[in-house]
């Protein structure tokens, strides 16, 4: 077992240790490029031995000590991993997908001049993630929290010249830190009430101490960790921060704002799931909020124009999806979509990247068309992806948004059903029409260059991950409760097959009456076109409510009110420095005259009282 | 005898013209002087205390007082003056009202 610990401590340090030696070398491009894909493979090959190990077991448990960190009185911190069926399959999608990314990455970003600072913030950035999600206690965790929120911030803002890619690096920053403050306060309140930090201590310890369930202290805490969870994965009202994070290199949008690090919300609340079983309330805020934002992403990206910004509200959408399920107690479906859409999200914003790359940083989809035969293997991974996302049968999209929605039906949520298979329907609609868009229709620009070859292979290698990915879900099977089917009525069962096909030929039919990319006439129209193009303004309202006052204030409050105080202080000693500082005028004879007159005073005033009494 | 009262205003007059020089006199060296003509009037009084005293036992305590501040005169005038001659090699001169230096 101890053979099995020291791998599995390799598995964050391969990355982190990489990183290290990037940062403080000096190696030319191919020895970066060795280092920095080597360790992710590394970590790849031990995290699928691993998955090969515990193959048939269900409830093992392997950990990792990897140090002291904070020991004061009752508070034990170490650096230790802890292994269960969650975290290894949470590991091998990091690591195989960050791997697969990292050799994209080669290709992709060959050019660069910063191709050596770029790998290595990658790798930091899997190091953090794999501490995320591998830590055992919760401090551990925001430590690696804390690690991908940096090196998602540095690499949205990796082209730091162009003053855009600062700003929503800045905004991604911000909006996330907004929730990590109220995670940060989550973990103190469950400190003081729970008296530990260990995960699984944690879990026990709730049971006993919150055993009475509706308990507003559990809701508190648990309510205080989702506010973190919402920010990282950016869900409603948090959300707008990942489509203006694709300022970012592509493979980095594929990587960190798809695949892994707005997952980890996800995992915080599936890691937690006995602590959130005690507070139902917050269970059912989760699964509101889901829903939300659900519809809402898949309703922005219907309109958008932008090739990037349709994946990203596609995520945001997606990843409604897993909270939904969370929010119904289906946590390891959630985990499963969360699966299923690392490969299948990374593939499209991958191909995204190629075509991007292909076609001169053309972003807009408008601009595009007829690439079906210019660029027949990004094409063929795009219908791929995009059938994955719009959930047609047997691809791996299908297996896991099906067992979502089975599930919503079997925990007795109907209305959210509904909501979902809305979702699904518009997720349907939006993924035809940008691949109609982009690769059907008149050919407006053809591509200058085909992508490297590395590219392509990697595209390969996820097609078809993304096609069968959902067939054998390892490690998640023993996470699943046993389904019965026997719930759902024909109509719940057919529905959600049936409507993405209605939602293509009515994508089909609109592309081929040209109705995408008209310009609308009707004012009504065009209102909630622009409102569903600004991802239901929510920058907008934001604007309105807490940066507009906050600049009036600013404002109102130029010269510093509390500052003056202090101001006077300054003056007021000043002042009498200089009154006092002028006795001492370096004259002798002044000095010896006010002795004699103090002399002659007090003996007066001595005299005077004398005689009085 | 001589009344207490004359001792007592000699002592005083003493005292005033030694305030005087040293508020008065610009140099140096004739503070000192002053400054001495002043612990000189006060030794006088203990004098005139110790001699007019009724008891006896009390009667030397004056003149072991005076013995007191003779020395501690003499030791301050030797400091005194040597500091004095140092300055005045280095200023030529001893008006204090040039000798200003200290206060910055």
């Amino acid at each position: 077992m101890t053979y099995y610990a020291s791998l599995l401590s390799l598995i964050p340090l391969l990355p982190l240790f990489s990183a290290l030696i990037l940062l403080f070398s000096k190696p030319n491009k191919l020895t970066t490029a060795l280092l920095a894909v080597g360790s992710i493979s590394g970590a790849a090959c031990i995290s699928l031995f691993l998955n090969f190990v515990f193959w048939q077991q269900t409830d093992f448990v392997l950990t990792s000590n990897l140090g002291n960190w904070i020991k004061i009185a009752q508070l034990h911190i170490n650096f230790s991993l802890y292994l269960d069926a969650l975290s290894l399959v949470m590991i091998t999608i990091i690591t195989g997908v960050g791997a697969l990314i990292h050799l994209y990455s080669i290709g992709f970003m060959y050019q660069d001049k910063d191709f050596k600072r770029y790998f290595t913030y990658l790798n930091l950035f899997v190091s953090a993630m794999l501490f995320l999600v591998l830590a055992d206690n919760l401090l551990l965790l925001y430590l690696g929290w804390e690690g991908v929120g940096l090196c998602s911030y540095l690499l949205i803002g990796f082209w730091y010249q162009d003053r855009d890619n600062n700003l929503a690096a800045n905004k991604a920053f911000l909006m996330t830190r907004i929730g990590d403050t109220a995670m940060a306060l989550g973990l103190f309140l469950l400190f003081i009430e729970l008296g530990t930090l260990n995960i699984q201590d944690l879990q026990v310890q709730a049971l006993s101490v919150w055993s009475s369930s509706n308990n507003n202290m559990a809701n508190l805490c648990c309510l205080l960790l989702l506010g973190g969870a919402l920010g990282k994965s950016a869900q409603f009202p948090l959300q707008n921060w990942l489509p203006d994070a694709m300022a970012g290199p592509t493979p980095v949008s594929a990587l960190i704002h798809a695949a892994t690090m707005v997952t980890a919300g996800i995992y915080l609340i599936a890691r937690n799931s006995q602590l959130f079983q005690m507070a139902p309330d917050v269970m059912y805020l989760i699964a509101f909020i889901g829903t939300i934002t659900l519809l809402l992403g898949a309703s922005a990206a219907m309109v958008q124009s932008d090739l990037k910004r349709i994946l990203a509200y596609s995520t945001i959408s997606q990843l409604g999806y897993m909270f939904l399920a969370l929010g119904v107690g289906a946590g390891a479906s959630a985990v499963f979509h969360l699966m299923t859409h690392a490969f299948f999200k990374a593939l499209l914003f991958l191909s995204a990247g190629a075509l991007i790359y292909s076609l001169h940083h053309e972003h807009n989809i408008f601009k595009m068309g007829g690439l079906l035969k210019k660029l027949p293997i990004v094409a063929t991974s795009f219908a791929i992806g995009c059938a994955a996302l719009a959930s047609l049968p047997f691809t791996s999209g299908f297996f896991s948004k099906e067992l979502i929605l089975e599930q919503l039906i079997d925990s007795g949520h109907t209305n959210f059903w509904w909501a979902a298979v809305l979702g699904a329907f518009i997720t349907a609609f939006y993924s035809a029409r940008l691949f109609f868009v982009v690769f059907l229709g008149d050919s407006k620009q053809s591509p200058d260059k085909q992508p490297e070859k590395i590219m392509s292979l990697v595209l390969l290698l996820l097609c078809f991950f993304s096609l069968f990915g959902g067939i054998q879900p390892s490690g998640i099977q023993t996470l699943m409760p046993k389904l019965n089917a026997s719930g759902l009525t024909t109509l719940q069962h057919w529905l959600p097959i049936v409507l993405p096909f209605i939602a293509i030929s009515l994508a089909w039919w609109m592309f081929k009456t040209n109705l995408f990319g008209k310009t609308i006439t009707v004012p009504a129209l065009q209102y909630f076109h622009q409102l569903l193009k600004s991802g239901w303004a929510f920058d907008r309202i934001y604007q309105v409510i807490f940066v507009s006052p906050f600049k009036f204030l600013c404002q109102l409050n130029k010269s510093d009110i509390i500052d003056l105080h202090y101001r006077a202080l300054e003056k007021i000693s000043k002042l009498l420095h200089k009154k006092f500082s002028q006795f001492q005028n370096g004259k002798l004879r002044c000095y010896n005259a006010s002795l004699i007159i103090f002399c002659v005073l007090a003996f007066a005033w001595f005299i005077k009282g004398a005689l009085m009494s | 005898m001589i009344p207490l009262s004359w001792i007592f205003f000699l002592s005083l007059s003493l005292f005033t013209i030694g305030i005087f020089g040293v508020l008065a006199r610009r140099n140096l060296l004739f503070i000192l002087i002053s400054l001495e003509l002043m612990l000189n009037a006060v030794v006088l009084l203990f004098i005139a205390g110790s001699r007019y005293h009724p008891t006896s036992i009390a009667n030397s305590d004056g003149q072991i007082m005076y013995i007191l501040i003779l020395t501690l005169a003499a030791s301050e005038i030797a400091i005194g003056l040597s500091l004095v001659i140092h300055m005045y090699r280095q200023h030529h001169h001893l008006d204090i009202d040039k000798l200003n230096q200290l206060r910055d």
